[in-house]
C-alpha cells in the first residue's frame, strides 16, 4: 500500500542519516505532509507504528506538520490558499489555479541520540 | 486491494510545538538528545531512480508514457491495438504491471510485442525501481516507445515517478463522470486524458461535457481524447498525440559522440 512505501520511505532515510550523521536513536521524527500531498497522515502514522519496531525508531514520536496548499491564480495573478486540488480562486472565482505549495511529503527534522 | 489508500482518515490538524516542545523538554546535559536537519523528500530514493531511468530514456530517445487507471478502464485492450498497430511504424515495448498473473503481458505479447510482467504482489503500484528492472529484461531499442500499464489503481500511481515523459490517465464511461474531482490526485499528475469505451455512450447516462469539465477543474491544461478501444474510433487522435510526444523526445536525444558534422 501507499502509505506502507512512504513509512519505509521514512525508515530508509533515517537509516542512512544515522551513519551519516552518528546516531543511534530516533527520539522524535519531524514529517512535513502538504495538504495537497497524495498521503494520508494518519495512515502514515498507522503505518509507521507498524514497521518502526525493532528500527532505531522503535520508540520515536512522530510530529506531523501539514502545510497549507497554496496556489497561483492564472486568471487574476494573486497567490491564494487552497484547500482542494480543484478549489476554484477565492479571490476572483476563476478556475484556473497552479498550485506552487503544500505536496510536500518530507522529513524535516529529528532529535537523536 | 490496499486498505488504507483512499480511506479518508481523521487528518485534522495536530498542535505542534516546534522547535520548543520535545526539545525544550530536554534540559542540556541530562541527554545526549540533539536536533538534526533533515529535510529530505520521503520518496527522494524513488525519485532518484526514476531520474536515473529518465536520463536513460533520453539518451536513447525513447518516449515512455505511463498508462494509468482504476482496474478495468481498458488500459490493455487499448494497448494491445495500439501496439499492434504503431509496431509497424517503430519499435513498441510494454511493461504490464498487476499484482498477480500474467495475463496482461500475454495478451500484449499475442500481439507480437515485446512485454515484460511486473507483479508487486501487495504493492498497488509500480515504482522505479521495478521499471528500471523490467527495462533491463526488454532491452530498449532507441527511438522506441514503451508504454508502462501501472496497476489499476487511481491513487498511488500518482505519487510514484517512473521517469516516464508523461502520464497518461484512462478513464472510461461506465466509471461516472466524477472521477478527476474524486481522485483530482492522478487527474492533475496526467497529461492527457483517454475517454474510453465510448462506443457504451448510447446506453449510458453519461454526461461526456461534465467529465471534461471535472478534469479541466482539477487540471486545466490536460489533454482529452475520446475514442474506443475495441471499434478503433478516436484511434488515429492517440496515435498523433504520441508521435507529436514522439518526435519532441527523438528531437532532445544527444547526438551520440562523433555524430557530429554528420
Ligand atoms: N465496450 C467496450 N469495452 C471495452 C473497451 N475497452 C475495454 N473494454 C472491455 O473492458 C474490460 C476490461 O478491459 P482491460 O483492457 O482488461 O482493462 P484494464 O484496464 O487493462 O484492466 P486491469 O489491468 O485489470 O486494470 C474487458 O472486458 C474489455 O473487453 C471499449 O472501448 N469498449
Ligand atoms: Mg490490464
Ligand atoms: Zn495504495
Ligand atoms: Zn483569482
Amino acid at each position: 500500500m501507499h502509505e506502507m512505501s512512504l513509512a519505509e520511505g521514512v525508515l530508509r532515510l533515517l537509516d542512512e542519516q544515522a551513519a551519516a550523521q552518528r546516531f543511534e536513536r530516533v527520539l522524535t521524527i519531524w514529517l512535513e505532509i502538504g495538504e495537497l500531498s497524495t498521503v494520508d497522515p494518519e495512515s502514515l502514522r498507522f503505518c509507521l507504528e507498524a514497521i518502526k519496531k525493532d528500527t532505531l525508531a522503535a520508540g520515536a514520536k512522530l510530529e506531523i506538520i501539514r502545510t497549507p496548499g497554496q496556489a497561483f491564480c492564472m486568471d487574476c495573478g494573486k497567490p491564494v490558499r487552497v484547500a482542494q486540488r480543484y478549489d476554484s480562486c477565492p479571490e476572483c472565482g476563476g478556475g484556473s489555479l497552479q498550485v506552487t505549495g503544500g505536496e510536500e511529503m518530507r522529513v524535516k527534522e529529528l532529535e537523536v541520540e | 486491494m490496499c486498505a488504507v489508500c483512499g480511506c479518508g482518515g481523521d487528518d485534522k490538524p495536530r498542535d505542534l510545538h516546534f522547535g520548543q516542545g520535545a526539545a525544550g523538554a530536554h534540559l542540556p546535559g541530562l541527554s545526549q538528545a540533539r536536533m538534526v536537519k533533515i529535510e529530505r523528500d520521503i520518496l527522494g530514493h524513488n525519485d532518484a531512480l526514476a531520474a536515473e531511468n529518465r536520463k536513460r530514456f533520453a539518451e536513447q530517445g525513447v518516449l515512455v508514457l505511463n498508462l494509468v487507471s482504476s482496474p478495468g478502464s481498458g488500459k490493455t485492450t487499448l494497448l494491445c491495438r495500439t501496439a499492434a498497430d504503431l509496431q509497424l511504424r517503430y519499435p513498441v515495448a510494454v511493461v504490464e504491471g498487476d499484482q498477480q498473473t500474467s495475463f496482461d503481458a500475454d495478451r500484449i505479447r499475442a500481439t507480437g510485442v515485446p512485454a515484460v510482467q511486473v507483479n508487486t504482489g501487495k504493492g498497488c503500484h509500480l515504482d522505479a525501481l521495478m521499471i528500471g528492472r523490467a527495462v533491463e529484461q526488454l532491452g530498449l531499442a532507441d527511438e522506441s516507445v514503451l508504454f508502462v500499464e501501472n496497476v489499476g489503481n487511481l491513487v498511488c500511481p500518482a505519487g510514484f515517478d517512473l521517469g516516464e515523459a508523461a502520464k497518461v490517465v484512462i478513464l472510461s464511461v461506465t466509471e461516472g463522470e466524477d472521477k478527476p474531482l474524486k481522485y483530482p490526485d492522478m487527474f492533475a499528475a496526467a497529461e492527457l486524458m483517454i475517454l474510453n469505451k465510448i462506443d457504451l455512450l448510447p446506453y449510458l447516462s453519461f454526461d461526456v461535457e461534465r467529465s471534461v469539465g471535472f478534469a479541466r477543474q482539477v487540471n486545466p491544461g490536460i489533454d482529452l481524447l475520446n475514442v474506443s478501444a475495441t471499434t478503433g474510433q478516436g484511434l488515429d487522435g492517440w496515435y498523433d498525440w504520441i508521435e507529436q510526444r514522439r518526435r519532441q523526445v527523438v528531437a532532445a536525444r544527444p547526438r551520440p559522440a562523433g555524430a557530429e558534422g554528420r
